[in-house]
C-alpha cells in the first residue's frame, strides 16, 4: 500500500509542478539575487489596516538599514479565507520568502515541521522573550519571531458613554448586564456585534478563557486530551451563554447580521454603541482618522462571576516565518532578526500605536500609548491575565465562528452550540491525530 | 400526441437508428492521430485528477502525505452536523433558481422576439449581468442589501416599508442570494429561449391567425409547447448550476448567518479551509454522485417528454 501512496504523491507533485511552471505564477518566492547583488524578498501579510501599517513600517526601516535587500509586500484576506490561502501556497511551494501568520494553534495546522525553516538556536531569535517561544514552536523546533504586540481580547467600551451615564467598569457579568440595561434606555446600542465578519463573533467565548481557567485550572490540558468538553464544563459553557443572553435581551445593534468589523469599530468610537467584544489591536489603526479612538476607547476583560477573580485574556502576537521553499534563506533570516529587534518595534510604534506589550527584550511602550494598552497593562501588572486557549492547546475547531454567529443571532441555543463545537473540536483532533480521541 | 417507443433513451436528439446488417461500419472522417493532442489534455487535466480524487477521498491527506483510512471520511462527512441544512438548502436553491429562470426567461424571450422598437437594446441589457464576474456581483449586491445604508432598503423606506436585514437574517439570506443568482443568470436563459422561439416555423403562427386566435392562443398553443427544447436546456443547465452553487453564496453570506445558508459546496469548501483535505475530497465525490443521480434521470424524463411533444 505504501508504494502506491508514493507513486501517487509523486504523480501529484509532477502534476502540480507542471501546472505551476506552465502557469508561471509571478507571486512565489523571489528570484535569485540580481547581478548587482541585491536580493528581493516577498513578504505576505494579511490585509487588515494594522497588519499592513506594521509591515510597512518594519520593511521600510529594514531596507534603510540593509540597502542590498529589497522587500515587496503582498496582502491576503484575514480570517479563515487567509488561512486557506496560506495553506495552499505552502503546499504548492508557491509561498513568499517570508510571511506573517498567527501563532498558537493555527500555526500547528500549517504542519510547520515539514514546511517552515527551523530557527532554533539561530541568532534571529536571540531577542525574543522566552515565554513567547512556545506559541511558535513544534517539539523543539522554533519557527517564527513575534510581529506586533500582545493584545487583549475582551470588551472594548466607549469611556465617554460610561462617563455620560455615570457607569462603572463591571467586575461581574451581572454588573455588565445592568450597565447594558441603562445604556439601552439611553438609546445607545449596548453591545455591538458584526457577524458579517464571522471571526468577530468568537470573542465572548474565546475572551472568557481567563474565567474558565480561574474556575477549572487544568481545563486546557484536559481539553487537549479529549477529557474536558465545553458543553459539560459550566465555566466553559458560560461564554456561549453570554452570547445568547445579550441577543435575547435585545442588546445588539440593528443590522448586526451584516455589519463588518470596520463598521463596528466606527460605531464604538462615535459612541453609537457602548461595548464591542473585540481584540485591543483593532484600536490603533483608527487613531489616524479618528484621534479620539486613542482616548475614548477603553478595555476590560470579559467579566465572570467572582469580582475578586477579575482578569483578562491575552492573545500573543502573530509571527513572521520563512517557508522551506525560499531561495533566499539568509536574507530572510536577516529580516526576521530585524523584526525581533527593539529597532523594529520603535519603527512600528511610530506608525501603529501598540495595543499591548511587545514580546521583544528591550522594547518599550511609548509614553503616549493608547488607553486600551494602558488598561491592558494594568491587568498585566496585577498578573490577572491568562493566554487564550488557542495558545495553550493545539486544538481549535474550524467552525467556531459559524457556531458563535448562530448562537449570537439566537438561531441555536447556547448549550446546543457548545455541543456542536465539541463535535467540531473532535473532528479537528482526529485530523491532527491526537492521542485520546 | 403519439408516444413513440424507441427503446431505452439517454437524452435528447433523434433516436439512434441501427445500421442494416451487412453494411460496413462508417469510417471515421479523420485519422485517430488527430484526436491525440485533445485526448492527452483531457487525460492529464481531467481524467487523472478525477481518478486521484477518488483515491484521496479514502485517505487522511495533508497535501504532503496521505494515510489510507478506508471509508472513514465518508462516514465523517455524512455525520457533519450541518449536512442536512446544506442538502436542503442546495435543493431549495437549485429548484428556486432554475424555476425562476425558466419562467422569467420564457417571458423575456417572448417579449424580446416581439416587434419592439428597443428590442436590440433590451436584449443587451438582459444579457449584460451574465458577463459580469460573479464575485463582483456578490460584493455589489452585499452593499445594495445592507440594512441601513443599502439602496434596496432606502428605496423600500420611500414607499414606507421597513426592509429586513436581507443577508444578516436567517430567514431571508438564502432567498436573497437565490434572487441575485436569478438576476445574474436569467440572461442566458433568455438567449436560449430567443433562439428556441425563433426556430419555431412561422406557419404555425399563420395557422393560429387564420383560425382567429389571439396573442394568448399563440403563446399557449404554439410558443409554449414548441419551445420545449429550450426549456429543457434551461432546466438542465441551471439545475446543475444550482446544485453546484458556491461562488455567489460565498461572497454574499459565507453560508451564514451561522449555518443557515450553507450549501453542500460551501460545507466542502469550509472543510478544505480547515485543512481536512481528504474529508473535503470525499465530500466532492459524494456531491458528484448526488448531482449525477439527480441529473441523469431528469435528463432522461425531459428527453422522453421532448420526443412525445
Amino acid at each position: 500500500m505504501k508504494t502506491s501512496h508514493r507513486t501517487l504523491g509523486a504523480a501529484l507533485a509532477v502534476l502540480t509542478m507542471t501546472a505551476l511552471t506552465s502557469c508561471g505564477s509571478g507571486s512565489g518566492s523571489g528570484a535569485e539575487p540580481a547581478a548587482d547583488g541585491t536580493v528581493t524578498l516577498k513578504y505576505l501579510v494579511d490585509n487588515g489596516q494594522g497588519a499592513v501599517d506594521t509591515a510597512k513600517a518594519m520593511t521600510e526601516a529594514f531596507m534603510k538599514a540593509n540597502p542590498k535587500i529589497k522587500i515587496e509586500m503582498e496582502t491576503r484576506p484575514a480570517g479563515s479565507e487567509g488561512d486557506n490561502i496560506v495553506k495552499t501556497r505552502l503546499s504548492t511551494g508557491d509561498m513568499t520568502d517570508v510571511f506573517a501568520y498567527n501563532s498558537g494553534s493555527l500555526l500547528q495546522a500549517l504542519n510547520p515541521s515539514q514546511t517552515l525553516v527551523d530557527l532554533a538556536g539561530d541568532p534571529a531569535i536571540q531577542n525574543v522573550q522566552k515565554d513567547f517561544l512556545p506559541v511558535v514552536s513544534q517539539g523543539d523546533h522554533v519557527f517564527g519571531v513575534p510581529s506586533g504586540t500582545a493584545l487583549g481580547g475582551g470588551i472594548l467600551y466607549n469611556r465617554k458613554v460610561y462617563e455620560k451615564l455615570g457607569l462603572q467598569v463591571p467586575k461581574t457579568w451581572d454588573e455588565f448586564m445592568a450597565n447594558n440595561e441603562k445604556i439601552k434606555a439611553a438609546g445607545i446600542a449596548p453591545v455591538i456585534s458584526t457577524f458579517k465578519d464571522t471571526w468577530t463573533s468568537q470573542l465572548f467565548v474565546l475572551g472568557d478563557y481567563y474565567n474558565v481557567q480561574a474556575a477549572v485550572p487544568n481545563f486546557a490540558a484536559d481539553y487537549t486530551a479529549g477529557k474536558a468538553k465545553f458543553a459539560t464544563t459550566p465555566a466553559a459553557l458560560a461564554g456561549f451563554q453570554h452570547l445568547a443572553d445579550v441577543k435575547a435581551k435585545g442588546y445588539l445593534n440593528e443590522g448586526f447580521g451584516s455589519a463588518t468589523a470596520d463598521q463596528g469599530m466606527k460605531m464604538l468610537v462615535e459612541g453609537k454603541g457602548a461595548h464591542y467584544p473585540m481584540l485591543s489591536a483593532q484600536v490603533p489603526p483608527l487613531v489616524d482618522t479618528m484621534p479620539q479612538a486613542a482616548t475614548d476607547v477603553g478595555f476590560f476583560g470579559v467579566p465572570g462571576t467572582d469580582p475578586a477573580k477579575n482578569g483578562a485574556t491575552l492573545w500573543e502576537p502573530g509571527g513572521v516565518y520563512i517557508p522551506k521553499t525560499t531561495k533566499n534563506v539568509d536574507a530572510a533570516k536577516k529580516f526576521l532578526a530585524f523584526v525581533a529587534s527593539p529597532a523594529a518595534t520603535e519603527a512600528v510604534s511610530k506608525v501603529v500605536q501598540p495595543s499591548g506589550p511587545y514580546r521583544i527584550t528591550g522594547a518599550k511602550l511609548p509614553d503616549d500609548a493608547v488607553q486600551v494598552a494602558k488598561d491592558l497593562q494594568a491587568y498585566i501588572d496585577r498578573s490577572a491575565t491568562s493566554p487564550a486557549l488557542e495558545f495553550l492547546s493545539p486544538v481549535k475547531g474550524p467552525s467556531l465562528e459559524q457556531i458563535t454567529v448562530a448562537v449570537g443571532s439566537g438561531l441555536t441555543p447556547a448549550a446546543e452550540g457548545a455541543a456542536q463545537y465539541d463535535k467540531d473540536v473532535e473532528k479537528q483532533a482526529k485530523q491532527l491525530g491526537l492521542a485520546g480521541w | 400526441m403519439t408516444r413513440q417507443d424507441a427503446g431505452p433513451r439517454t437524452g435528447p436528439g433523434p433516436a439512434l437508428t441501427r445500421p442494416p446488417a451487412g453494411q460496413a461500419k462508417r469510417k471515421s472522417a479523420y485519422p485517430y492521430a488527430l484526436y491525440l493532442p485533445a485526448a492527452v489534455v483531457y487525460l492529464v487535466i481531467f481524467l487523472v485528477p478525477t481518478v486521484m480524487a477518488f483515491y484521496f477521498a479514502l485517505t487522511r491527506w495533508t497535501l504532503f502525505d496521505s494515510t489510507f483510512v478506508g471509508l472513514d471520511n465518508f462516514r465523517d462527512f455524512l455525520s457533519e452536523q450541518n449536512l442536512r441544512i446544506g442538502f436542503t438548502n442546495t435543493l431549495f436553491y437549485a429548484v428556486v433558481t432554475s424555476g425562476l429562470k425558466v419562467v422569467l426567461g420564457l417571458l423575456l424571450g417572448v417579449l424580446l422576439t416581439s416587434k419592439l422598437r428597443l428590442r436590440g437594446f433590451l436584449r443587451s441589457v438582459v444579457f449584460f449581468p451574465v458577463l459580469v464576474s460573479t464575485v463582483a456581483v456578490g460584493i455589489t449586491f452585499s452593499a445594495l442589501l445592507r440594512p441601513d445604508t443599502g439602496l434596496v432598503n432606502k428605496a423600500l423606506a420611500v414607499v414606507g416599508i421597513d426592509g429586513p436585514d436581507w443577508l444578516g437574517d436567517a430567514g431571508t439570506a438564502l432567498l436573497s442570494v437565490a434572487l441575485v443568482d436569478v438576476w445574474k443568470g436569467v440572461g442566458i436563459a433568455t438567449v436560449i429561449y430567443i433562439a428556441g422561439i425563433l426556430s419555431i416555423p412561422r406557419d404555425y403562427y399563420q395557422a393560429v391567425a387564420v383560425d382567429g386566435g389571439g396573442a394568448w392562443h399563440r403563446f399557449r398553443h404554439v410558443t409554449l409547447p414548441l419551445s420545449w427544447p429550450a426549456t429543457y436546456s434551461v432546466i438542465i443547465l441551471s439545475f446543475i448550476g444550482g446544485l453546484r452553487s458556491f461562488d455567489l453564496i460565498w461572497t454574499m453570506t459565507r453560508g451564514g448567518p451561522g449555518f443557515t445558508s450553507d450549501t453542500i459546496a460551501s460545507i466542502i469548501y469550509k472543510q478544505y479551509q480547515a485543512g481536512f483535505f481528504g474529508l473535503s475530497t470525499a465530500g466532492n465525490v459524494l456531491l458528484f454522485v448526488v448531482v449525477t443521480a439527480i441529473v441523469v434521470p431528469l435528463n432522461y424524463f425531459l428527453g422522453k417528454r421532448q420526443v412525445a411533444a
